[in-house]
């Protein structure tokens, strides 16, 4: 079905392992039904996919595993509506419809040679994570990169494997933190603009990338801007409710522009210049 | 000019009905005491005298439109695993609206553009759209809240007709604007056009001159982005709007819409239906996040879509016919011609004041 040139019609694929991320959070590997296409299927790190349930309807999830690791591509999702409620009832072996790659992609050329600093909160570490895999599976193009997340409380984090391992190397700079005191947390507590503030990481050749809860957004941006990065140097990706994915049906822009096809990876000097956003 | 034509008043019966056993030919139909376009047939009454309630867009694209069709079945080799299938549905009759006004025409324009002219095109509306020729009336009088030449167009605007109709005192002067216009004035065995242009253009300049143009601006309002920014204005030029959509279904070029699954046990189709802007859960998020959530903010997008985003998008196009039937059959009367005239007072004045 690579060739199939109506955008509405998703290709199968098919789960091969879930994972239960947090209490509301599981992550699905899938594979393509066609194993040609798997072999086939190219996207950028950041972009996203339409998941669908038949029956009930469709999703957009970003592909979280990162382009250098095919096996099998990687949704996460919350469970919050119907299609997430769904796609939370099912199991390994079960079948999907999968519309995908869809929107842009992290600038990540623009970031080469350049110092990274992730910022995310709950599921927003999600988009983060292709992007932080890539880099991890290119090192050698990144300087230091430090990565400030958050959830609620601790079983509320996401990825624990992979935060285990980013610990544990000298070339990641991890800074967790949850909103309150929790038994047995002995990290940091408090909101991740909060931590921000007191990490207060130099803007100096420093590209900022940031995903969570929309309240979160605004305010790392805010800081952000008060820590001095420039508006071209910070990165965010958006959520909206969407339903075509190709820049038609109408409800996820910003202005003229589209998060579905335009979007979903902005920077802040982009989304300065639509009206009423920030 | 061989590309016009002429039917007596007499014949006019017997050309929609030779093009109708060719095509599926859609008219303006008297249905109670409004006028709808359905499918010909001989018992519907016609109605061309005043303009369709609704435009003709649910033809090309259709208020409820399967996109496919999916089968669930079980692996003979393992219960467990339910198999699915997907059938596409693409098969578009050839198709003719008949009586649209020049306006309904131009909102199909406004549709070609993110539905055809793109690197995805939509195939269901790019189908149907080829199959379909649009045969426009030209206005014979103005109509309440109407403002088509204010937006660039006109009463007998040609601009995505494929044939042009004037009523004149005996009948019917044709004009064909494309080939698939050339091709239904053939079928319709008209008379010589000749010596009937200059009736028609006395009539159709007659009209124009009647057009309200609220704007004043040859065409091309153009409203200041800082006005979207502030919600005070909106607030209140809202403040009355009952959030009931009627303008987003009856506008001939607001295109949005949902996708739907409708299943029973084993089969189940994906529908595409319209859905509108004004409505709360156009952007509610499963979360509970809503980036419009008052019916003021939706209403600056409504508007901000139709004058400022849509032209940048499109060299300048404004996404709006000024066919007026968001003013006419508003419940409330919120009139988009008069709150975009005020703002384009406040961009005049605000830009002198610099």
């Amino acid at each position: 079905m690579a060739s199939n040139k109506n955008p509405y019609i998703p290709e199968l694929v098919t789960i091969t392992n879930i994972i239960e991320e947090t209490p509301n959070i599981k992550s699905f590997q899938v594979v393509f039904n066609d194993p040609e296409r798997m072999k086939t299927f190219k996207f950028e790190p950041g972009q996203v996919g339409q998941l669908s349930v038949f029956g009930v309807g469709e999703s957009t999830f970003v592909i979280n595993s990162p382009p250098t690791r095919m096996e099998y591509l990687q949704f996460s999702v919350m469970k919050a509506g119907e299609v997430t409620g769904a796609l939370h009832e099912l199991f390994p072996g079960d079948q999907m419809g999968l519309r995908a790659p869809l929107g842009n992609w992290f600038p990540y050329d623009m970031m080469k040679g350049k110092k990274i600093l992730f910022i995310g909160g709950g599921i927003g570490l999600a988009p983060l994570r292709t992007l932080i895999l890539y880099m991890l599976d290119n090192r050698g193009d990144y300087k230091d990169i430090t990565i400030i997340y958050g959830a609620r409380t601790p079983p509320d984090l996401c990825y624990k494997e992979d935060l285990k391992e980013w610990e544990a190397r000298s070339d990641v700079n991890l800074i967790l933190t949850v909103d309150t005191e929790y038994p047995g947390w002995d990290k940091r507590t408090g909101f991740v603009p909060t931590v921000l503030n007191e990490v207060a990481p130099s803007p100096d050749d420093t590209i900022a990338i940031t995903c969570g809860p929309p309240i979160m957004i605004k305010f790392v941006l805010q800081n952000l801007a008060k820590l001095n990065f420039k508006d071209e140097d910070i990165i965010t990706t958006l959520e909206a409710r969407m339903k075509c994915g190709i820049g038609i049906c109408g409800r996820c822009n910003l202005g003229s522009q589209y998060i579905c096809k335009d979007g979903p990876v902005f920077s802040l000097a982009q989304l300065r210049d639509f009206p009423g956003v920030v | 000019m061989a590309d016009t034509g002429f039917i007596p008043k007499e014949k006019w019966g017997a050309f929609i009905e030779g093009l109708a056993a060719k095509a599926q030919v859609w008219v303006p139909c008297l249905d109670g005491d409004v006028v709808i376009f359905k499918p010909y047939s001989k018992d519907q009454t016609l109605c061309f005298e005043r303009p369709a309630n609704s435009p003709p867009k649910g033809v090309i694209f259709p208020q409820s439109d399967t996109l496919f069709a999916f089968n669930f079945s079980k692996d003979p080799e393992n219960p467990q695993k339910v198999m699915v299938e997907l059938e596409e549905k693409l098969d578009f009759p050839k198709t003719i609206i008949f009586g649209s006004r020049p306006c309904d025409a131009k909102g199909f324009l406004i549709y070609d553009r993110p539905y055809m002219q793109t690197d995805t095109p939509d195939p269901y509306y790019k189908g149907r759209r080829e199959q379909t020729a649009i045969v426009t009336m030209s206005c014979q009088s103005t109509y309440a809240g109407c403002f088509c030449t204010a937006v660039g167009g006109g009463p007998a605007d040609k601009e995505g007709s494929d044939v042009l109709i004037t009523e004149l005192d005996n009948g019917y002067f044709i004009e064909a604007i494309t080939d698939k216009g050339k091709e239904i004035l053939q079928q319709a065995a008209a008379e010589s056009g000749a010596g009937h242009e200059a009736e028609a253009l006395k009539k159709q300049e007659a009209v124009r001159a009647r057009v309200k143009d609220p704007f004043c601006a040859n065409g091309k309002p153009e409203i200041s982005k800082d006005l979207f920014e502030s919600d005070e204005f909106w607030e209140e030029e809202l403040s009355k709007c009952v959030s009931c959509g009627a303008c987003t279904y009856l506008c001939p070029t607001c295109y949005c819409f949902n996708i739907t699954d409708e299943t029973t046990f084993e089969k189940g189709e994906r529908i595409r239906s319209w859905d509108g802007c004004m409505y709360n859960h156009f952007t509610l998020e499963a979360s509970g996040h809503n980036p419009r959530p008052t019916k003021f903010q939706r209403f600056k997008n409504r508007v901000g879509h139709k004058f400022l985003f849509y032209p940048e998008k499109y060299n300048g196009v404004i996404a709006c016919c000024g066919c007026g039937r968001c003013i006419r059959f508003c419940p409330m009367s919120v009139d988009i011609s008069e709150i975009v005239s005020k703002l384009q007072k406040q961009t005049g004045s605000a830009s002198n004041g610099k």
